[in-house]
């Protein structure tokens, strides 16, 4: 058994980002791997924060594998989702984009 | 470990009776045949299409000559394509017992209902003496899949059940992992394990073809709830779903229906080939699990975040639940609780090893939870393949 539970997992040290492994609270202040961060937002259990910063248009990995690229620049404490990230290889689906794309009449 | 030998030499860890819809118009008559055994081992299976697909007589027949398969009533309306004599003749030369009912020819519904529903009493009866015989770990085929997956899959139930597909490797067991779709942005990781530079060849090129297809539908298999679990792109789900295939090397690239010859892990290719034909690769995690059972597999194993509740027909179905709220809210349905690892509960080895005594227990008669609440989904839709190369299986070479 495992006694230490962490707020956030770095799943690999060259990772800019780490994932919420609870939910947690905006006004929390968490500390990864020696960079501390007071949460500006909500983080659900298994969304991505940025720890460092990321330059739009760069790749963003997770346990050193690219997820995907940047779409704006992102700062340490910013989420990562799609909102800021897409896909290298195909477009990701989500209920919002489906009513927009419903509403277009295609 | 008890199974039940059949007369080709393979060994089933269950013994059911399947009733097969020859097209959708039949399939009513096969679920009221099914349901006077409600609970039993009478699962209803089926190919909704009026028109012949070889892929689907092909998975047809690998179903139900399938090791968990003791007998099979097919139900044809009577006027459909699907080939009725041939399925009943590959069925027949497996050693199993089995008739076609065919409602037009038999007097409609009514009728059919009632001579179904004799012919699998006896049947049952007659299932009773099925040779018994004592089964390894080594003797197993255990397929896995992930479906309403969360970013929590890929940080728990993922590797976790790739910990127990290692340990299922090293007992001689053969393993399979699948969804290529959802493996897309792996295909170099992958191709680095494959067996042989021919095999990591053919992975590549598998991996090509699969991209080509999604793009040419508009988008991946990434479902709306996967973003609202926390992953934001097809390659993120992906990279969860990898964790699943362990770290054994890649033994052998399959398609539907192709049994895995000897101990090791293989790479199920389920996006069809040629021109996109038929729509989506596969429409829903039942028909990839369909696939795997097709491959042989005895079991599988489904990792969920989000909270898939769905069986199979022929196959016990082990739930392993990513997520430590889910599994506080679904309990019922979930076999294993690999969210607890986020919590500190244990560790990615504790879940590995309890799933994998959790599969040998399964094999041994243990009901999964999907099992127990009858869960017995079943999918089969249109699709086409051309067979695998030499270089696909370099064992068997």
């Amino acid at each position: 058994m495992t006694a230490r539970v962490l707020p956030l997992l770095r799943l690999a040290a060259s990772d800019k980002i780490a994932v919420a492994a609870r939910d947690l609270l905006a006004g929390e202040t968490v500390v990864v791997e020696g960079i501390e961060l007071v949460l500006r937002h909500n983080v659900p259990l298994g969304y991505k924060l940025a720890l460092l910063p990321i330059a739009a248009g760069e790749k963003v990995e997770k346990y050193r594998v690219p997820i995907g690229s940047a779409t704006a620049d992102i700062a340490p404490g910013d989420i990562v989702h799609t909102h800021n990230l897409q896909s290298d290889y195909l477009p990701t689906y989500t209920l919002e984009a489906g009513r927009k794309f419903g509403e277009t009449g295609a | 470990m008890i199974g039940y030998l059949r007369p080709d030499g393979r060994k089933g860890i269950r013994n059911t009776i399947v009733v097969v819809y020859l097209v959708e118009c039949a399939r009513h008559v096969a679920h009221e045949i099914a349901e006077a055994f409600r609970g039993g081992p009478v699962h209803v299976i089926g190919f909704p299409g009026c028109y012949p697909n070889p892929y689907a007589a092909r998975m047809l027949e690998r179903l139900c000559t399938h090791p968990n398969v003791g007998a099979a009533l097919l139900v044809s309306l009577g006027c459909e394509g699907f080939d009725r004599h041939g399925l009943k003749d590959a069925v027949r030369e497996s050693g199993r017992p089995v008739a076609v009912i065919g409602i037009q020819a038999n007097g409609g519904t009514r009728r059919s209902i009632q001579d179904g529903t004799a012919w699998v009493q006896q049947t049952l009866a007659g299932l009773e003496h099925t040779p018994r015989v004592a089964m390894t770990p080594g003797d197993l085929i255990v397929g896995t899949i992930c479906g309403g997956s969360d970013a929590t899959s890929g940080l728990t139930a993922n590797p976790a059940m790739g910990i127990a597909f290692d340990k299922l490797v090293a007992a001689g067991g053969r393993a399979i992992f699948e969804e290529t779709g959802e493996l897309i942005g792996l295909n170099h990781f992958m191709a680095a394990r494959a067996a042989t530079p021919a095999l990591a060849q053919e992975i590549i090129a598998c991996m090509d073809k699969t991209e080509a297809y999604y793009r040419t539908l508009g988008h991946g298999s990434f479902a709306a709830g996967n973003a609202d679990g926390g992953l934001t792109t097809i390659e993120e789900k992906s990279l969860g779903a990898y964790a699943k295939s362990g770290q054994s090397p890649i033994s052998g690239l399959l398609k539907p229906g192709d049994e895995p010859p000897q101990a090791g892990l293989y790479l199920l290719d389920v996006i069809p080939d040629g021109e996109v034909r038929f729509g989506f690769p596969n429409i829903n995690d039942n028909a990839e699990i369909a696939e795997l059972i097709a491959c042989g597999s005895h079991m599988i194993l489904f990792a969920t975040g989000r909270g898939s509740v769905v069986g199979s027909a022929i196959a016990p179905v082990i739930k392993v639940c990513a997520n430590p709220q889910t599994y506080r809210r679904m309990a019922d349905d979930m076999d294993v609780d690999a969210g607890r690892v986020l919590e500190g509960r244990g560790t990615l080895e504790d879940v590995g090893s309890e799933i994998f005594a959790l599969m040998q227990q399964v094999a041994g008669g243990a009901l999964t939870k999907s099992e127990a609440l009858l869960h017995r989904e079943f999918i089969l839709t249109y699709k086409s393949f051309t067979p695998i190369g030499p270089a696909c299986l370099p064992s068997a070479a």
